[in-house]
């Protein structure tokens, strides 16, 4: 297609959007769902299978405890209520990513149910209510081999490595959120990320998007005022905080332009590339397959003790946005400061700095500052940039020390992000450290008032503002390894001026 | 009236991936219906007092701990496949489907 997409500020004048967000999370639990094999990430392909996973005949699933009290913790911290009792089911389809031929998970009978997590957007709370938190089992990893492009179209024959089959897989699905009007690419975004944050804090996940521990499936549909919702398009593959935005945003513009030429949005499945930010369609939701879903005979029922569930709720770590209000009263912050630092993903990296020893101004400065344009400008995470909160600590101990001035100090984190080493490396490498050697200072000041008698003479009568020509030149003999002002009193000093 | 119509055995055999001839679907559908007729006879005797269950004994909460436990080598894994290459299963490729979750 070719067609033109209109603005975005038309489309949110014109439709109202309604989004939904379906998020699935890899436990980190020892060992799958329902068997032994061990489930860290990487490894050859089907090293980590027995015969359970595997679904050979004779088998019998057994439901690893740690994963249900997960998925417990998720629900309470969702603000979930817990079912007294619920079953698996089996979802019955032909694809050979599982082996069995069929996915354990939960269908009517959710674990989890009704739920919100608020997240904050543009300085305003918006809640996103949960309709449901489920176990499921993730399955194997396919390749298609035998087309030209490693794509299903074209391959004649897939290959299947079933490590990842089984391993537990906790499913979030939001109710539809409406009347975010323009906002809602942010509203999405910032969801995934809260709910990442959420998920982290409770240690249950390492909720990677770039290793698929967090995947994310995004519902988009339009609507003009006051009529029923508009036809949703489902938009799987988003695998980056920023992506959730950008698909979120490329759909809205993409379904407008389609309403807007006369057209209509087909229900389906569309898939997101990085590299465009633009969809493209999949399967058709129409022709959608028939699940066939029916209680798990092989496991037995989960009624969690309400103990339990209790004594897991009243043992829940302090959230992320408590934890943020806290450091927010530490750092001395504003509200909108706070929602900067938020929006650029920056709170865990500030903490962390600053618990290596920085006071906060300092941290967030590097990090909101030059980091986070640099994250901007390569477009990555601020927490991919590529410098670690240790290495801004010892950057900031080395400007605190007198050794970095503030020039140096950007060059320095410079050379960090791109991998050249630690700052104490990075400086030593490269040369760069304040000239503090007083000798070696007043050395260069006293051949700068040598080359230049004139200004010199001008400082002596008072014209104390002449020295910046001398500083200058002591910075050039220096190569600006200098602190300028050091330089400027040694200088007066030397002609026996008062400052 | 048919516990399950001739229409929808096709599709469980679409569904399946069943290649079932005409003839094979008015045989199939006959002999389904007679078993399901045979197994609705349990709804009969079913009072409101007994649930619906999905499993035969009264068991809840059977867990096990996060243990790793040995796993099978590849070798043994792929012992079983009709085809195999690098290492995994090889199968005919397969359109038109979702893929779980």
């Amino acid at each position: 297609m070719t067609t033109t997409l209109p603005a975005y500020d038309e489309v949110v004048a014109r439709y109202e959007p309604v989004i939904g967000l379906e998020t699935h999370v890899e436990l980190g639990t020892n060992t799958k769902m329902w068997c032994g094999c061990p489930t860290d990430f990487g490894g050859e392909p089907n090293t980590r299978v027995c015969p359970v996973c595997l679904g050979l005949p004779g088998s019998l699933p057994v439901a690893n405890k740690a994963a249900i009290e997960a998925i417990i913790r998720i629900g309470l911290a969702l603000n979930c209520s817990i079912a007294q009792w619920c079953r698996f089911a089996r979802k019955n389809y032909f694809y050979p990513d599982m082996p069995k031929n069929f996915q354990i998970s939960q269908y009517d009978e959710p674990i989890c149910v009704d739920g919100y997590l608020d997240v904050e957007v543009g300085g305003e709370t918006v809640r996103i209510e949960i309709e449901r938190v489920h176990l499921e089992e993730d399955t194997g990893k396919t390749l298609h081999v035998g087309g030209a492009t490693g794509r299903i179209h074209g391959a004649t024959e897939s290959l299947v490595d079933y490590n990842r089959a089984g391993i537990p897989l906790v499913e979030i699905v939001t109710k539809p959120v409406v009347g975010t009007g323009a906002l809602a690419p942010d509203v999405a975004k910032a969801y995934v990320a809260e709910l990442r944050d959420v998920i982290r804090t409770l240690g249950v996940s390492d909720v990677r998007m770039e290793e698929g521990s967090l995947r994310c499936d995004v519902n988009t549909s339009l609507n003009l005022p006051g009529q029923e919702w508009g036809t949703r398009t489902e938009t799987k593959n988003v695998n980056s905080l920023r992506s959730v935005e950008r698909a979120v945003r490329s759909e809205m513009l993409r379904q407008a332009s389609v309403l807007e030429a006369g057209g209509r949005i087909t229900q389906e499945t569309r898939h997101f590339h990085e590299d465009t930010g633009d969809t493209t369609p999949g399967r058709s939701k129409e022709t959608a397959t028939d699940y066939r879903y029916f209680p798990e005979p092989d496991l037995v029922p989960v009624a969690p003790d309400p103990a339990w569930v209790a004594e897991l709720k009243a043992a829940l770590p302090e959230l992320p946005r408590v934890h943020r209000r806290r450091l927010q009263q530490q750092w001395g912050l504003s509200d909108l400061d706070m929602q900067s630092v938020l929006n650029a993903g920056a709170v865990e990296l500030i903490e962390a700095t600053v618990a290596a020893g920085t006071t906060p101004a300092a941290a967030r400065k590097w990090w909101l500052g030059e980091l986070s344009r640099r994250a901007n400008e390569s477009g990555v995470e601020l927490a991919d940039i590529g410098a670690t909160p240790a290495q801004v600590a010892e950057l900031q101990g080395l400007v605190d020390a007198g050794k970095l001035n503030d020039k140096m100090a950007r060059t320095v984190l410079e050379g960090v992000v791109d991998g050249e080493g630690s700052p104490t490396e990075i400086m030593t490498s490269r040369g760069l450290e304040v000239v503090s050697d007083t000798g070696a200072l007043t050395a260069a000041v006293d051949e700068a008032i040598a080359a230049n008698p004139g200004i010199a003479d001008k400082i002596r009568s008072g014209k104390v503002a002449a020295a910046g020509a001398l500083v200058g030149a002591v910075m050039k003999t220096t190569r600006g390894q200098a602190d300028a002002k050091t330089v400027r009193e040694l200088i007066l000093e030397r002609l026996g001026v008062q400052g | 009236m048919a516990a399950i119509s001739r229409e929808e055995v096709a599709h469980l055999a679409r569904l399946s991936r069943l290649a079932v001839t005409e003839e094979e679907l008015d045989t199939f559908a006959g002999q389904l219906d007679v078993i399901l007729q045979a197994v609705a006879q349990v709804g009969e005797v079913a009072a409101a007092d007994i649930p619906p269950t999905s499993h035969s004994v009264p068991l809840t909460n059977v867990f096990r701990e996060d243990v790793v436990t040995p796993c099978l080598t590849p070798q043994e894994a792929l012992s079983g496949a009709p085809d195999s290459e690098d290492q995994r299963f090889r199968v005919p490729r397969i359109l038109s489907e979702d893929v779980a979750s």
